[in-house]
């Protein structure tokens, strides 16, 4: 990786850049080491706190947690996406007494902690934990989708909308067929990266006792005892951030792939189109 | 509506202590963020890959993880906690420093080419380059997104709520245990609240950006 921020370092620079690399090494791995010895000496390695993982039992368990994230997480999403557009489409109407009640409730939407919206649901409305955790990520989220959409919208060259109306489409049909596809193709990225945020809130579920992962490794470190905790707990946490990574390597994969095809599409598009432009200014 | 005025008391330590929370870890994920993309641009090889490592990491963890990390791990460490709260402002602030840093990161990458290049050819080293002339320029075009990243710290600054911090939502808990018969209420004035710091700042978040649109 070459940067314009510092020259290409010579010979002392990179010895120094090496030893500064070597030396950090060994502070982290001396931080590294002690935090593992301190707790190997409270015996937190040893095989009796372990052994509960060699039981089919508690895998299935935790496989459940892993289920009800996941489920949670995909429902919310659609729902959030289905609702998402609606919103958008209303902020965005010509008519004052639509856009602006739309934008009142979207500032108090986006203004709002989830897990806030969530134990509102679960109180005031006395649903499940489930319905709660869903409906306070789906509405949460339809909220930031629909803010996202519209700054796509927004982004777009002003001469789409004008000639959606121009060949006699009206102002929705306008939204929905000309804009709305255009502005999700350019803001898939914003979106798919907000897909990653709400997989990592329905960790939230655990504050509001929806059995999710979280809460799943919490209940079976109460059943086997406080011996365990920092073993599930450790399983736990790596099978989430297991997770969490391979969505975020699929949406930068998606980001890459759609920027590579958006550039070469704009690009292709003006370089064709000015020729023939010029030639009939000419 | 009754139960707002007459728990107006414990509502208003709630928003004190969700705002302290808020300032406190949001002015430490700023400076610990900044110094993470420094290290992310640096010629330095070890820090470029300790801050790659931390930023992924702590963007791919969940913040109730951390939370859980913070209140129940660490006291195992022998980093025991007289109360929650700093437990709480530790793993808000590590939370949130790595998204800084990716904000900081983006803003540096934002600035010209020519401005790097004309303070390395006028003898500047990294240090000087980095400080004097990237970052302030860097930082400038950040500070809308970086006002949504404080927005959403006071946002997730209520998960200290579920671990025994006695801020806006651990107070509202508790006040929806109490009075159970208006717990609608009760909510909505904790919502209220929270609307009062996360509304201004992102109002004063799209002036910002306006301006800065204009300036460019």
């Amino acid at each position: 990786m070459t940067s314009v921020l510092y020259d290409v370092p010579g010979p002392k620079a990179r010895r120094n850049s090496r030893i500064a690399s070597i030396v950090g090494a060994l502070v982290i791995l001396a931080g590294a080491a002690w935090g593992v010895s301190t707790l190997a000496r409270q015996g937190l390695f040893n095989a009796d706190r372990w052994d509960i993982f060699s039981q089919a039992v508690v895998w299935q368990f935790l496989v459940q947690g892993i289920g009800a994230t996941l489920s949670a997480a995909a429902l919310a999403a659609v729902i959030a996406a289905v609702l998402a557009f609606g919103v958008a489409l209303l902020r965005m109407s010509d008519v004052t007494w639509i856009r602006v009640p739309a934008t009142v409730v979207l500032e108090f939407l986006r203004g709002m902690p989830v897990v806030l919206m969530m134990f509102f649901i679960l109180l005031v409305f006395g649903s499940s934990a489930f319905v709660a955790v869903v409906a306070g990520l789906a509405l949460y989220n339809a909220a930031i989708f629909a803010e996202i959409l519209r700054a796509g919208i927004q982004s777009l060259p002003k001469g789409q909308r004008e000639a959606g109306l121009a060949i006699g489409l009206t102002s929705f049909k306008t939204r929905v067929l000309v804009e709305l596809p255009q502005a999700v193709r350019r803001m898939l990225p914003s979106l798919v990266a907000q897909l990653v945020v709400l997989l990592k809130d329905t960790s939230l579920g655990y504050i509001v006792t929806y059995e999710e992962l979280l809460r799943k490794v919490n209940i079976l470190s109460d059943f086997y005892g406080a011996k365990y905790l920092f073993s599930v707990f450790f399983v736990g946490a790596a099978l989430y951030i297991l997770i969490n990574l391979t969505v975020s390597r699929i949406a930068i994969w998606i980001e890459r792939r759609g920027s590579k095809k958006a550039a070469g599409g704009v690009a292709a598009a003006t370089t064709s189109v000015r020729p023939t432009a010029e030639s009939t200014t000419l | 509506m009754q139960v707002i005025l007459e728990n107006l008391p414990a509502y208003w330590d709630g928003f004190l202590r969700t705002l302290f929370l808020s300032v406190v870890s949001g002015i430490l994920a700023l400076i610990v963020g900044t110094i993470l993309a420094a290290a992310r641009v640096s010629p330095v090889a070890a820090l470029r890959g300790f801050s790659m490592f931390y930023v992924e990491v702590m963007r791919n963890t969940p913040l109730t993880i951390v939370f859980f990390f913070c209140a129940v791990v660490l006291p195992r460490l022998g980093v025991t906690f007289q109360q929650f709260e700093p437990a709480a402002i530790l793993a808000l602030s590590a939370y949130t420093s790595a998204f800084v840093a990716e904000a900081v990161r983006s803003g540096v990458n934002s600035v010209h080419v020519g401005q790097a290049e004309a303070a390395r050819s006028i003898g500047m080293k990294f240090s000087q380059t980095l400080t004097l002339i990237i970052l302030p320029q860097a930082l400038r075009t950040v500070v809308p997104p970086m006002i949504n990243l404080l927005i959403a710290l006071v946002k997730n600054s209520s998960i200290a709520g579920g671990f025994y911090v006695m801020e806006l939502f651990g107070y509202g808990r508790q006040l929806a245990n109490a009075n159970g018969n208006a717990v609608l209420w009760v909510l909505l004035g904790v919502a209220i609240f929270y609307l009062l710091i996360t509304v201004p700042l992102g109002i004063l978040a799209g002036r910002v950006e306006r301006k800065v649109a204009i300036a460019r």
